[in-house]
């Protein structure tokens, strides 16, 4: 973890040894407190948020990391969410956009091929189980909103399972697709044809409700269904006890949560393991090759088509698993999710975390989840109840009620967006966690410095390895 | 002779332009062969020809004994050719062992799906090729340790080796370079040149340069082409080719002899 000693501060550097593990874990254990004492504080869950970050960059052993991140992630979250659920979605929603974001990784900060139009292989992997996971195939040949819902559905719940690789698998089908045409593509071009792609699958989720009605159109496909929880979990003794321990009633819904938050995990999980061994192998060194200079890697016998196709297709395919899940989370699926602004999110998150750094852009992922869902949204709900009450804006004497709700933030989504890019841009254009590649070239300085070192009276080297 | 490389009347034209007009070439087997000419004779568009990265409009490029016309790039390379560019082309971002690695793309036999499952044939694969591009690092020339700065960090001079070693990953029979001694120092190109002379004489590699220092091409050149305006004018040993007239008159212009005699 080289990349974290040399950018270690004075202030990570506490966390270093034995004591600095301690620290660390009494910074857990503190949040955790925090978080028990009012689950619905968004303050304890920022803190949280803050303590997986610190964790990721405290100079300790991966294991050691790794342990305090999964005492975090596995034990407190869950707990913690028995009493607030909404901290489960959170952990959820932030799962899913990060192996999104991954996958767009792979396909623009490996690759560097601008692709705006990725959240299209997500509809395609959760139009796929909406499409068979709901009534939709009964529905067939009425139009949209005509028609009642039944109490049965055509394919067994558990099918949810086999639609996991289908996803995949047709994700990256349409991700070789798309790769066909736009293989000449360079820049800008790409990003056009890209976001034109993006578009058509949104307007065709729109537009399919007829002849026959795939998609159902803007209305939406719902109820999908949701996979079938094994015995033990639904086991009313498992769900009093649970019960109790939240001080509320637990139910199947919220075993729900527990499972879709387990399972995003694994599926983010198992999706960091392949990116990172993509990266360090034979092709991902194609790809940053291809990125690098086409001319050149291809002269050196770098395949261009299939390298660039293998991009597409395999960072398509990890938002393909991810569609078939939230499908089954949301169990509903309409064209709004898929729009051009949900494809620019997912490419804020990548830039935001760092290009083609993978703890980065789990990060960035996290950060623009966190801003979407949790904190604009909180803080909008605050300036509500402030706006019922008779209180003043301190300072200015106007009272809170009658301030415009034009002001509420969650308005500003996209204004708070921007302002982070370009702030980001300004102080740090290589992302939270830059990547590797990145963190290299700027410390030419240092590299330097070996470089001349190591120089120094070697004349004619070729001469000594004569032999 | 063998011949390795064989050209047979290779057209290149860009819109009216003929840029490569009806050349043959040919190249033996172990031979250390340039090409020359005056800038903006064809040479490179000869090499981008030859590699597979323009296609020819009219002619045939045999490659041991294949043609190799329509073929992609990466094939050529495949099959045994490599180059290195006029204006190095090194991934500027990459460490200077992953440059090598690339080279040896055609060479490394692991797969996406070993690198995802970690097989020990990936590991042993990829175990072997590190090695490789780190002897291959030092062959060049190139102190060790070199290997995980980033190349765009590197001096120019050695820039250039690095190209030569990601060339020689490949483990070509045939190596092109282009202009491999332009903007280094005396001492350098003199090191440099050693360099291209143990391709041949250790490694077995036909070598062919496109050169501009003519102390460098007649001192290492068993045969020289000429090229001028998109066609070879003259072909020959580096004796034959000094004193070609029409050699001397494509360098230094047609009434050469007249105008030095007039500025006397």
């Amino acid at each position: 973890m080289s990349a974290h000693a040399t950018s270690t501060n004075r202030f990570l550097r506490i966390f270093g040894g034995p004591f600095g593990a301690l620290l660390a874990l009494l910074y857990a254990v503190g949040v955790t407190y925090l978080l028990t004492l009012d689950p619905r504080s968004l303050l304890a869950r920022l803190l949280l948020f803050s303590a997986l970050a610190l964790i990721y960059f405290i100079p300790q052993r991966p294991a050691v990391k790794f342990l305090l991140g999964a005492l975090l992630v596995l034990m407190v979250v869950p707990a913690v969410g028995l009493r607030n659920p909404f901290l489960l979605e959170i952990g959820f929603q932030v799962a899913v956009f990060a192996t999104l974001a991954l996958g767009l990784n792979v396909v623009v900060g490996f690759a560097g091929l601008l692709d705006l139009g990725y959240i299209a292989f997500f509809a395609v992997g959760a139009y796929l189980w909406a499409f068979f996971g709901s009534q939709q195939i009964w529905h067939i040949d009425e139009p949209p909103g005509t028609f009642t819902v039944y109490a049965t559905f055509p394919f067994p719940a558990w099918w949810f399972w086999l639609f996991i690789p289908l996803g995949i698998l047709a994700a990256a089908g349409m991700g070789i697709i798309l790769g066909f045409p736009v293989l000449r593509l360079r820049g800008d071009y790409l990003a056009i044809v890209t976001l034109g792609f993006g578009e058509v699958i949104r307007v065709l989720a729109n537009n399919l409700d007829k002849p026959i009605n795939l998609t159902n159109g803007p209305q939406g496909i719902t109820p999908i269904q949701r996979p079938p929880l094994p015995e033990f979990l639904t086991n009313p003794a498992l769900l009093a006890t649970l019960s109790q321990w939240a001080g509320r009633p637990i139910n199947a819904n919220d075993i729900y949560g527990f499972f879709f938050y387990f399972l995003g995990l694994l599926i983010l999980g198992v999706t960091i393991i392949i990116a990172r061994r993509l990266d360090r192998s034979k092709l991902g060194r194609s790809w940053t090759a291809i990125r690098e200079d086409d001319v050149a890697a291809v002269a050196m016998g770098v395949p261009l088509r299939r390298t660039k196709l293998t991009a597409f297709a395999i960072g398509a395919a990890f938002s393909g698993a991810m569609g078939v899940l939230y499908a089954a989370n949301r169990t509903f699926v309409s064209p709004e999710t898929f729009s051009l602004t949900a494809s620019i999110s997912i490419l804020v998150m990548v830039i935001l975390g760092g290009l083609g750094s993978i703890p980065g852009v789990v990060m960035g992922a996290a950060v623009v989840t966190l801003l979407n869902i949790d904190i604009l949204q909180s803080l909008s709900l605050q300036l509500s109840s402030l706006r019922q009450g008779a209180d003043s804006i301190p300072l200015l004497g106007i009272p809170w009620k009658n301030l415009p709700t034009q002001l509420d933030p969650a308005r500003y989504q996209r204004f708070f967006f921007g302002l982070l890019l370009i702030l980001m841009m300004i102080f740090r254009p290589e992302g939270m966690v830059p990547a590797e590649r990145a963190r290299l070239e700027l410390h030419e300085d240092e590299g330097e410095a070996i470089l001349n070192a190591e120089i120094e009276g070697d004349i004619a080297p070729d001469e000594k390895l004569a032999d | 002779m063998s011949v390795i490389l064989e050209l047979n009347k290779v057209t290149k034209r860009f819109g009216g332009l003929v840029a490569v007009n009806a050349v043959d070439l040919r190249i033996a087997t172990g031979s250390i062969s340039s090409v020359i000419g005056p800038n903006g004779a064809g040479k490179t568009t000869i090499f981008n020809t030859i590699t597979g990265i323009y296609r020819p409009d009219e002619g045939d490029i045999r490659f041991d004994g294949q043609t190799i016309v329509g073929m992609r790039p990466d094939r050529i390379t495949a099959q045994g050719m490599c180059r290195t560019f006029q204006n190095i082309r090194l991934f500027h971002n990459m460490t200077v062992l992953e440059n090598i690695l690339v080279g040896a793309h055609t060479k490394t036999p692991s797969t996406a799906w070993g690198a995802v499952l970690r097989t020990r044939q990936f590991k042993r694969a990829e175990e072997e090729a590190r090695q490789e591009a780190q002897r291959l690092l030092l062959y060049v020339g190139l102190p060790r340790g070199l290997g995980d700065q980033l190349a765009r960090n590197l001096p120019y001079g050695q820039q250039r080796r690095v190209e030569i070693a990601r060339a020689l990953a490949s483990k070509p029979k045939l190596i092109l370079l282009d202009e491999p001694t332009a903007g280094m120092n005396p001492q350098e190109t003199e090191s440099a040149t050693r360099l291209f002379r143990k391709l041949r004489d250790d490694l077995g590699i036909t070598v062919v340069l496109i050169e501009h220092d003519m102390k460098v091409v007649m001192g290492i050149s068993e045969r020289i082409s000429v090229i001028d305006y998109g066609q070879k004018i003259a072909e020959g040993t580096p004796a034959e080719v000094r004193t070609d007239q029409r050699v001397i008159e494509a360098y230094l212009g047609r009434h050469a002899e007249s105008t030095i005699i007039s500025m006397h």
